[in-house]
């Protein structure tokens, strides 16, 4: 290398610093005569590959494929009757969105900044200009508009209240059992929605009000002692007589009469005993707490459960089978309902794989590496094909909740190798802290390590979301009508045939867009829960 | 407890206050509740195929399958059994998962290191590629390649022929893509890919013959249990790479010739073996030429010669003993000779190539951005040039963080070679679920498949641990 040395050391003030696109140019693009061969062909290459994809974009491409299908790749084969429904769904999902968007920003001073207007008016544009959104400009616009609105009224609630995203984190969860009835209908009494706001939700807060409200100490007292007479008669009675009939009735041939007298005595027995051990005020009122909030929770459960039958109620929405959901809606309700599930079950696995109880590991490293060794398509079609196979016959989950559990089954493996990676990166001196300070292993790992952990795993658990969002083109093949399955039907139409490029180029730009703001939020997150010094 | 306490505890409820106690009863109820749930489901699948009037049985793979499979390296037939079938699928999910592996690490070291480039139109289009491939799923990419890309190639009456119809390099048309290449017999690519197997497989044998020499087990029974998996797992590999290598027989189920087998009644193979032996001893040649240069002193010319020799019959081999060939038209317009692919096989290979590139240039800018800046610096400071900076001293450095990532990237493409049925590549998957359809036998086809995806899986994964332990720093 003896260039270095050719060259004359300059003296005096430095080189002013050139600017402007001249120069720009000559340091990015022209800085040595390989670089200047290599720009000058690929930027030939560029145009002439931009040219024939704009030609190919609006002169040949028969987008008719597109177009006269829209609804279609958006809601399957809904019917049409029932769109409404999906615009309702639409709008709630968009003004839910407003509301967290302006509840998350509602430091800030601006909602509206210029990007965001500008956001706004292209898509605004978009659904005027696009020949397929035409038609439905009236709702489409509508919903943008319920967007800002939301926005407003977020903004405006997460300034009054410091409860707001709790608030609406409740409501994201409830929506999600709505946006279920909506799609499906049937008889209201009989959907998961009345399930989950009259029983499940009833119950609980009967069960809070009764055991925590209601409650006065001498009688919890007595209700525990009644309770843990009641266990024990249960360990007794049921548990111990079932482990025991095979050796006593059917080995030493003791007869059955005789038989449940004496579990009955053993569980009276077992019950006396559990309400002599544990003889503290403070321990019996906490049991018979419980068993206050179990009462009332299974009490209002049940009534509510038999209310409409005995009531002869019945009303709703009409039944559309899961055979006519499809479309990008369908995409999005296995997406979300895959990563509602799998959240859950990967932080679990995560925390079983990082346990110190031999057995826990066990089991959590043999499922994480089985399934993470198996490619998904055979999950998926297998788990279509397996799965009723190993359920009691007669039971045949439906085809969409089949595909929940395949996805979920796959992504929790691989997302609780996301997690134990983020558990790893936390120092051993954050969990020894939390244990100096009296908290327990379990509370040590909710409040302190795993908050961390999922901080830092965040890009990859985003990431894990992506793919299952991309996986979910697999039951396309599997014979669900989503997003991609149902542009292989529409494809099939003799009316289309060959055109393919078209299509999956469409479907590919929906795909790029959720995938690509999913990465973007999670980096908008990220930033916004960096708590590093900086 | 030195803690005093107010009151005496007694037994049971001191027992309830340990964390041991807890610790074993939530062992077994955990343990209790898997096995009873794993005992209600496999009871239901029993009863439910006893009522189906099926059994539990592999017998069926040897039943004749019927079925014709688009393409095949190991000569199936019609009538050949469900085993054959099964084996052809796993030759030819190698096929594919080999070759794009080796493709989408070119591209994506390529694309990779493309976005380091000071030239700012290399790194813009490294970029969107990246951002582009990576957001959209594969199998659509998969289906696009195959049906908007590949299928609107002209049929064969009006096939692409280049560069000119007299000197034929590359035949195209909707159905098959053929190229110049050696004219090797089946069994003998076969036979390469099974030696690459059987090798992938001696790396998993080296591994635990180490244990073995550097006694790395743990006290007790559990050192004891450990060399026991050690000792078996030698065994097993001892098996296995016997019938990789040297089966030759279809009785005992194996529809492949082993590969030294292959490998030695063929003129081509022999001439392989002789590039293999031509390796190894331009490999020890190099070894003792730097042992004579650093402990003799000797200037080497000597030995450079020979192992330029060597080379020289090296090439000559290649040229010349694997019968080069390009693809020949005959009158009714069928390419033959050269490489022939069909368009399911160049469509996969394409897809997974450039999803997987673009993970994998993800992993390799990751790399390279993770060797520290005085790196780069240093580097430029001796004079070296930015592209000779990047191939001597930054990239090298790089390849430590990056395989343990480029492992699950190569174990991601291996499953996702499954994919390629979607677009009729006869690959493991397709088949396996071909002869479901026919036998009606589910758990024994899962079964299968599993096992193999989960070995081809494990065999990567160990074979690139050990890469990654070859190429970490070694700390003293």
């Amino acid at each position: 290398m003896t260039t270095t040395s050719s060259r004359p050391i300059e003296r005096g003030a430095p080189r002013a610093r050139q600017t402007g696109p001249i120069a720009w140019t000559k340091k990015h693009l022209f800085n040595s005569p390989f670089n200047s061969v290599l720009t000058v062909v690929l930027g030939g290459l560029i145009l002439y590959v931009l040219y024939s994809l704009l030609s190919w974009a609006f002169v040949q491409a028969p987008w008719a494929v597109v177009t006269e299908n829209f609804a279609q790749y958006m809601v399957g084969l809904y019917p049409s009757e029932f769109y409404w429904r999906v615009w309702v769904i639409f709008a709630l999902v968009l003004s839910l969105a407003g509301v967290s968007w302006g509840i998350l920003a509602r430091n800030q001073k601006q909602l509206f900044s210029k990007p965001v207007l500008i956001g706004f008016g292209i898509a605004a544009l978009l659904l005027v200009i696009l020949p397929m959104t035409r038609p439905h400009l009236v709702y489409s616009l509508g919903s943008l508009v319920l967007l800002g609105l939301g926005a407003i009224a977020g903004q405006a609630l997460g300034r009054k209240s410091s409860k707001a995203p709790q608030l609406i984190s409740a409501g994201w969860f409830i929506s999600y059992f709505v946006v279920l009835y909506l799609l499906g209908g049937d008889n209201f009494t009989a959907s998961l929605l009345y399930t989950v706001l009259f029983q499940v939700g009833l119950g609980l807060l009967a069960g809070w009000l009764l055991s925590s409200r209601l409650s006065v100490p001498v009688l919890t007292q007595w209700l525990g002692r009644l309770a843990l007479l009641a266990v024990g008669f249960v360990l007794g009675y049921y548990i111990l007589g079932n482990v025991l009939f095979p050796i006593l009735v059917s080995g030493l041939g003791l007869s059955y009469t005789f038989f449940l007298v004496l579990m009955a005595a053993v569980g009276i027995l077992l019950g006396i005993a559990m309400v002599l051990t544990f003889s503290e005020p403070d321990t019996l009122e906490g049991v018979g707490k419980a068993a206050l909030f179990l009462i009332g929770f299974v009490a209002v459960y049940a009534l509510m459960g038999l209310l409409p039958a005995s009531l002869g109620l019945e009303f709703g929405l009409e039944r559309v089978r899961t055979t006519s959901w499809g479309g990008l809606s369908l995409t999005l309700f296995l997406a979300i309902s895959g990563i509602a599930l799998c959240f859950p079950a990967g932080v679990s696995l995560a925390l079983g794989r990082q346990s110190k109880l031999p057995l826990i590991r066990l089991f959590s490293v043999a499922y994480i590496e089985l399934v993470r060794g198996v490619p998904l398509i055979s999950i998926l079609f297998m788990g279509q094909v397996l799965i009723p196979l190993f359920l009691p016959e007669g039971m045949r989950p439906d085809p969409v909740v089949r595909a929940i559990i395949g996805l979920t089954i796959f992504s929790a493996a691989y997302l609780a190798e996301n997690v134990r990676a983020g558990l790893q990166s936390i120092p051993r001196g954050q969990s020894e802290a939390a244990q100096s300070l009296g908290l327990n292993k379990p509370l040590t790992m909710a409040l302190i390590v795993l908050p961390q952990a999922l901080k830092t795993a965040i890009p990859a658990i985003v990431g894990q979301f992506i793919s299952l969002f991309q996986d979910t083109t697999l039951l396309g093949i599997v014979g669900l009508l989503e997003l991609l399955g149902m542009t292989r039907s529409l494809l099939a139409d003799p009316n289309y045939l060959g055109d393919y490029a078209p299509a999956y180029v469409f479907i590919g730009g929906i795909y790029w867009v959720f995938c690509y703001g999913m990465s973007y939020g999670s980096r908008q997150v990220e930033e916004a829960l960096n708590t590093d010094l900086r | 407890m030195a803690q005093r306490l107010n009151k005496p505890i007694s037994g049971v409820r001191s027992l309830l206050r340990d964390e041991r106690f807890w610790q074993i009863a939530f062992q077994v109820i955990v343990a209790i509740a898997v096995f009873a749930t794993f005992s209600y489901l496999f009871g239901n699948l029993s009863s439910n195929l006893r009522r189906q009037g099926t059994e539990f049985s592999f017998g069926f793979l040897q039943n004749p399958a019927g079925f014709a499979i688009g393409e095949n390296m190991l000569g199936y037939e019609l009538q050949d059994s469900y085993a054959k079938v099964i084996q052809a699928g796993i030759v030819n999910s190698l096929r594919l998962i080999f070759v794009s592996i080796i493709t989408a690490t070119i591209v994506g070291i390529a694309a990779g290191v493309a976005s380091f480039s000071d030239n700012w139109l290399l790194f813009q289009i490294s970029r969107v590629y990246v951002g582009l491939v990576r957001n959209v799923p594969l199998l659509l990419q998969l289906l696009f390649w195959y049906l908007a890309v590949f299928l609107a190639i002209p049929n064969e009456a009006n096939q692409i022929v280049l560069p000119s119809a007299n000197t034929v390099w590359l035949v195209a048309n909707n159905r098959n893509l053929s190229l110049p290449g050696p004219g090797l017999p089946g069994e003998v690519w076969v036979a390469l890919m099974l030696l690459g197997l059987a090798l992938l497989l001696l790396g998993l044998l080296w591994n635990s013959i180490n244990k073995f020499r550097y006694g790395r087990f743990a006290a007790g029974v559990a050192g004891w249990l450990e060399r026991l998996g050690a000792a078996a797992v030698i065994a097993a590999v001892l098996v296995v790479d016997y019938f990789l290598l040297f089966s030759n027989s279809p009785e005992d189920m194996l529809f492949f010739k082993g590969a030294v087998i292959a490998l030695f009644t063929n003129p081509e193979g022999l001439w392989i073996v002789g590039l293999a032996v031509a390796a190894v001893a331009i490999f020890v040649v190099w070894r003792m030429r730097l042992k004579a240069m650093v402990e003799a002193g000797s200037d080497g010319k000597l030995l450079q010669g020979v192992m330029i020799a060597i080379a020289i019959a090296a090439i000559a081999i290649l040229l010349f003993a694997f019968n080069w060939n390009t693809p020949q038209i005959s009158e009714r317009g069928q390419a033959s000779g050269g490489l022939e692919m069909s368009m399911s096989y160049v469509g996969s290979v394409t897809a997974l190539t450039f999803y997987t590139g673009a993970f994998i240039a993800e992993i390799v800018r990751a790399g390279i951005q993770s060797v520290s800046r005085g790196q780069w610096e240093a580097a430029r400071s001796v004079g070296l040039t930015n592209d000779k900076a990047m191939r001597l001293v930054v990239f090298p450095q790089s390849l430590r963080v990056l395989i343990p990532p480029l492992n699950s990237e190569f174990a991601n493409l291996a499953k996702n070679s499954s994919l390629a049925f979607a677009v009729g590549y006869p690959e493991l998957y397709n088949l396996a679920n071909t002869t479901f359809n026919q036998t009606g036998k589910p758990i024994e086809v899962f079964l299968m498949m599993m096992a193999t995806y989960l070995s081809l899986n494990l065999l990567i994964s160990l074979n690139m641990n050990q890469l990654n332990k070859a190429v970490q720093f070694k700390e003293r």
